[in-house]
């Protein structure tokens, strides 16, 4: 019971901190860019949210089990590229129709190509970080051989209302992310996979002896993470109605430093769903004020770089691989 | 004999020789001395990269910014050697390798000093370095390098029936460093250290290996040689580009762990490396001469990750006898 308060009370200095940084990050920007604080600012960050949001907790999973995933924004290409193809080739005429297939082509693609990447770490034993890259650069250059690095646009007018369309106010990208961040929730705390994901994170070996079937948990790791970039894919794609491979390739370093900077420990097992979310809306508000002040694209760059390193040397005294 | 094509050498070796065979009957202009010559000339920066990040890799590391780190050594030398009016090689290459080895040594800092995982710094400096690059040069490229840069310098050359292919600094460049390390790694105590270090940290650590040294050193060599290479690079296309070699990391990265190099540390060999090279730079080639689209390539470099992978460790997923099993999970 002790320990379960204890427990408790260090997710809760998480997520206040990371509350904190977000009321910090929103005052500084209010005070140095003029018009910070007006509602167009606040729609646009909650149209762009989403995407980076489901990219990141397709980052998370695997880093909670002690891996990476550094494939998840060419997953999140291919899936759009695949659904984009089979909606102008079979179903352009369809209207409504087109959607839902099209969301189930994203998330079923990022499944499988998640389940590959899953079952490449759990059974041949090579190190997540070799076998991601090994599918990143694969996944790479398929779209780019498939797409000639061309732009693949003309969605039927449909996916225009759930890219830009709004539901009692709230804007339907956001809704789709709320949704998949309570499924990750339940899922990373309530069930059998997310104590077995925890598990595997902190100690693969214990967590085999204790009758845990561990590669059986990376497949879903994996899948879990291919999945949700997939339908980060899906909204990529109806945001922007066209896909393009490398779209979104810079969010892989954002995905990485809004996870460390919740505190999932980079040795694996650590970190909360909640902190994540939160520390997530304060990297948009960093983004979108750097983007206001007119702050060049590189510099921004340079500067998530240097954040990663410096969120990392504070967090590095509480983390040890144990 | 049968223990040569065991090792990742010896396949790598094996399928070269295939694959070179194969490519003299297909096509006209492999097995031409102007070909290999300009295979050799341009992957000697490569070569140079290879060598110098499997130094990292054997002692446990991972680094992925150490070709933008060429590029911000490649602005920085020439921008200062074009203000100091010129210089020469001597001058060049001492700045090159000073930049080099400081950029190199900050990722030591982080990774020794702070103790964050090598991967997750390298991202860091990586955006840090390419976004400050890009930033404070406004992605302008220099094309007024000074003549003795500018101008090739012929190591060998032989006369053919249409003009003469010759071989150029950087290949000679390339032959020293992969002495060097071949040098430092197989044949000194150091060398040992590293590979211990990196199979068994905590090992190490406890029998009085200076960890702080051999970090430094493994990020500080890497360092140097991308110093050099970025210097050779711009030697080699007489211009400096900052994002030229932006992406090139993840090609050298496949090439080496081509070679048998693992991440996780103590495995990996200067002449795997250079093998590894060699061979996506045949398979590039090849594809070049055969027709087959360029976008291709790229695609075929993820799938021979991906497949160098699951055969080195084929032993591992094969049906096997218990013990094996277990030692293959040690050696994971």
């Amino acid at each position: 019971m002790r320990k379960l308060i204890q427990g408790w009370s260090t997710d809760r200095i998480e997520l206040s901190a990371m509350i904190a940084f977000l009321i910090l990050s929103i005052l500084v920007f209010a005070v140095i860019t003029p018009n910070f604080l007006s509602p167009g600012i606040f729609r646009s960050m909650a149209f762009q949210l989403p995407e980076l949001g489901l990219l990141t907790l397709a980052m998370f999973i695997p880093i909670i089990a002690g891996g990476l995933n550094l494939a998840v924004t060419f997953t999140a290409n291919i899936c759009g590229l695949a659904a984009a193809f089979v909606v102008q080739k079979f179903l352009a005429e369809n209207g409504a129709a087109a959607l839902p297939i099209a969301l189930l082509i994203s998330v079923t693609i990022g499944l499988g190509i998640g389940m590959l990447v899953g079952a490449m770490v759990a059974y041949v034993v090579a190190h997540p970080i070799l076998v991601t890259l090994g599918a990143m650069i694969f996944l790479r250059g398929l779209g780019e051989l498939l797409t000639r690095g061309a732009d693949i646009s003309g969605m039927p007018a449909v996916f225009e209302t759930v890219g830009h369309g709004t539901w009692l106010g709230i804007p339907i990208p956001m809704l789709i992310f709320l949704i998949a961040v309570a499924i990750c929730f339940y899922i990373m705390q309530f069930t059998k996979l997310g104590f077995s994901i925890h598990m595997v994170g902190s100690n693969p070996k214990a967590t085999m002896f204790s009758g845990i079937d561990v590669n059986r948990v990376l497949v879903w790791v994996y899948g879990l993470s291919g999945a949700l970039s997939g339908l980060a894919g899906f909204l990529m794609l109806a945001r922007f109605n066209s896909v393009r491979v490398g779209h979104g390739e810079s969010y892989l370093l954002i995905t990485i430093l809004a996870c460390f900077l919740a505190g999932a420990n980079p040795f694996g097992g650590f970190g909360r769903v909640l902190p994540l979310a939160v520390g997530l809306i304060s990297l948009q508000v960093i983004a979108s004020g750097m983007n206001l002040m007119g702050a060049s694209q590189h510099l921004a760059t340079a500067a998530w770089g240097g954040f990663l390193i410096l969120v990392m040397i504070l967090r590095a005294p509480f983390q040890s691989k144990t | 004999m049968r223990r040569a094509f065991s090792s990742a050498e010896g396949i790598l070796g094996l399928l070269i020789v295939v694959l070179a065979v194969f490519l003299t009957i297909s096509t006209d202009s492999f097995a031409s001395v102007q070909n290999l010559f300009d295979l050799l000339n341009n992957q000697s920066v490569n070569i140079i990269f290879a060598v110098g990040l499997v130094v990292v890799l054997v002692a446990g590391g991972i680094d992925i910014s150490f070709s933008v780190a060429a590029s911000v050594v490649q602005y920085i030398v020439v921008t200062l050697l074009v203000s100091m009016g010129g210089g020469n090689w001597a001058i060049g290459l001492f700045l090159a390798a000073a930049t080099g080895i400081s950029l190199g040594l900050i990722n030591a800092l982080f990774i020794h000093r702070f103790r964050i995982v090598s991967i997750i710094v390298t991202i860091g400096t990586f955006n840090l370095f390419f976004g400050l690059l890009m930033y404070l040069s406004r992605g302008r490229s220099i094309y007024t390098i000074p003549d003795w840069l500018y101008s090739r310098v012929a190591i060998f050359s032989i006369e053919l029936e249409r003009g003469s292919a010759t071989l150029y600094l950087p290949v000679l460049v390339m032959l020293f460093m992969v002495f060097a390390t071949w040098f430092l790694l197989a044949k000194t105590g150091f060398g040992r250290q590293i590979y211990g270090f990196g199979s068994n940290p905590d090992a190490a650590r406890r029998s009085g290996i200076n960890v702080a040294l051999i970090q430094g050193f493994a990020y500080g060599w890497l360092g140097l040689c991308a110093g050099i290479a970025g210097l050779m690079q711009a030697h080699i296309v007489r211009e400096v580009v900052p994002n030229a070699l932006y992406g090139r990391e993840l090609d050298i990265l496949a090439a080496v762990v081509l070679g048998g190099a693992v991440l996780g540390g103590g495995r990996g060999t200067v002449l795997g490396s250079v093998l590894g090279v060699m061979l996506l730079a045949l398979i590039q080639n090849g594809l070049n001469l055969l027709g087959i689209s360029p976008f291709a390539f790229k695609m075929i470099v993820g799938a021979i990750i991906l497949g160098a992978i699951t055969a080195t460790n084929l032993d591992r997923i094969l049906p096997q006898s218990r013990k094996s099993a277990k030692e293959g999970q040690n050696n994971a």
